[in-house]
């Protein structure tokens, strides 16, 4: 849904650019190919960095993780679970749900779904590509850090 | 550039990897390239039209006028745009940074790029609808209203820490989109 959405938007943009200039149209296509096969090297690494990470950190293995009395540790292997995997938000949120449900925390669940969003430590070699080793750690680092703080917050909201 | 093997010796390198991975692991061989093809599929179906909408950015938009909204000068309206653009994108937060490095290009300010980044990071609009119906309103909520404010304090926070060196080095490494 998100999906096509962005294929809709993309398409309609097309469409009017084509119209109003055919030349400039295809060097903004020519470019977007060039930027495209530029990155396409770290693209291929981070897929193949997903898929061993996940086939180990199932949805298995990360419920009996964050089970509601694991605690403190529970929280913290819940962000480091969220850091290192990349799932979509339309699969993440389900899986959440029914995780909750299943038993585990609250507190756990916001620490996984924050830094599943905000942490990226598989698509690291991405993001350094566009804006370097500082930055790319330097962001990924406060981004954790925050994404326990904003757990536990969510944690006692949803408590009151 | 760089010739193509030398670009491609990482991924050969994760390749090999890999298939050593199934190998010696045979209980996770299923499951690991159930995801690759899903992660593929993901890859390959969201990364097209971001392309496509970041080579007609780079047409389209005039230096000036996006100098003008997200520039320096563009002050809290800089950044609530640079929220707002980042919150209403759709995919993955990979697609976030060729974007970020075409508006670079175009004179946004590093720090609306930071705030860009984090917005499209975790405070999607489309997913906190359904963020919403699957955890309840309270737990997105309080999400959001944290996040706003840890998106602001972590934007600082990289732009007091980072060299103004690296940066002026990153704005010359967009100016290579084209």
């Amino acid at each position: 849904m998100d999906t096509l959405a962005l294929y809709l938007i993309a398409g309609v943009c097309l469409a009017w650019s084509y119209l109003k200039d055919r030349q400039k149209t295809r060097i903004a296509l020519k470019k977007a190919f060039k930027a495209f096969e530029g990155i396409l090297p770290q693209f291929l690494v981070v897929l193949i960095l997903v898929a061993m990470a996940l086939s180990i950190l199932d949805t298995r293995t990360i419920s009996l993780i964050l089970g509601k009395d694991s605690g403190v540790w529970g929280v913290l292997a819940a962000s480091l679970v969220g850091a290192i995997t990349l799932i979509p938000g339309f699969v993440a949120f389900p899986a959440a749900a029914a995780l909750l449900q299943g038993g585990a925390g609250v507190t756990q669940i916001a620490a996984f779904v924050s830094s599943l969003m905000m942490v990226g430590v598989v698509t690291l070699p991405l993001e350094i590509q566009f804006f370097g080793k500082r930055a790319a750690f330097l962001r990924n680092i406060l981004a954790y850090i925050f994404s326990l703080v904003a757990a536990v917050f969510v944690g006692w909201v949803v408590s009151l | 550039m760089k010739p193509l093997l030398r670009r491609y010796a990482t991924v050969f390198i994760a390749a090999a990897a890999f298939i050593l991975f199934l190998l010696v692991l045979p209980v996770y061989q299923a499951k690991a390239l159930q995801t690759i093809t899903f992660q593929a599929e993901t890859m390959l179906l969201v990364i097209p039209p971001i392309f496509v909408l970041l080579g007609l950015l780079d047409v389209w938009v005039p230096r000036e006028q996006m100098m003008r909204f997200m520039g320096p000068d563009s002050g809290l309206k800089g950044g609530t745009l640079a929220f707002l653009l980042g919150s209403f994108a759709a995919g993955p937060l990979y697609g976030a940074f060729p974007v970020a490095a075409v508006l670079m290009k175009k004179g946004a300010s590093f720090i609306n790029i930071l705030i860009f980044i984090g917005a499209w990071s975790t405070t999607k609009i489309p997913m906190l609808l359904f963020e919403s119906s699957a955890l309840g309103p309270r737990f997105a909520l309080s999400r959001l209203a944290i996040d706003i404010v840890g998106i602001i304090l972590i934007a600082l926070a990289i732009k007091a820490l980072l060299p103004e060196k690296e940066v002026a080095r990153l704005y010359r490494q967009a100016e290579k989109f084209d």
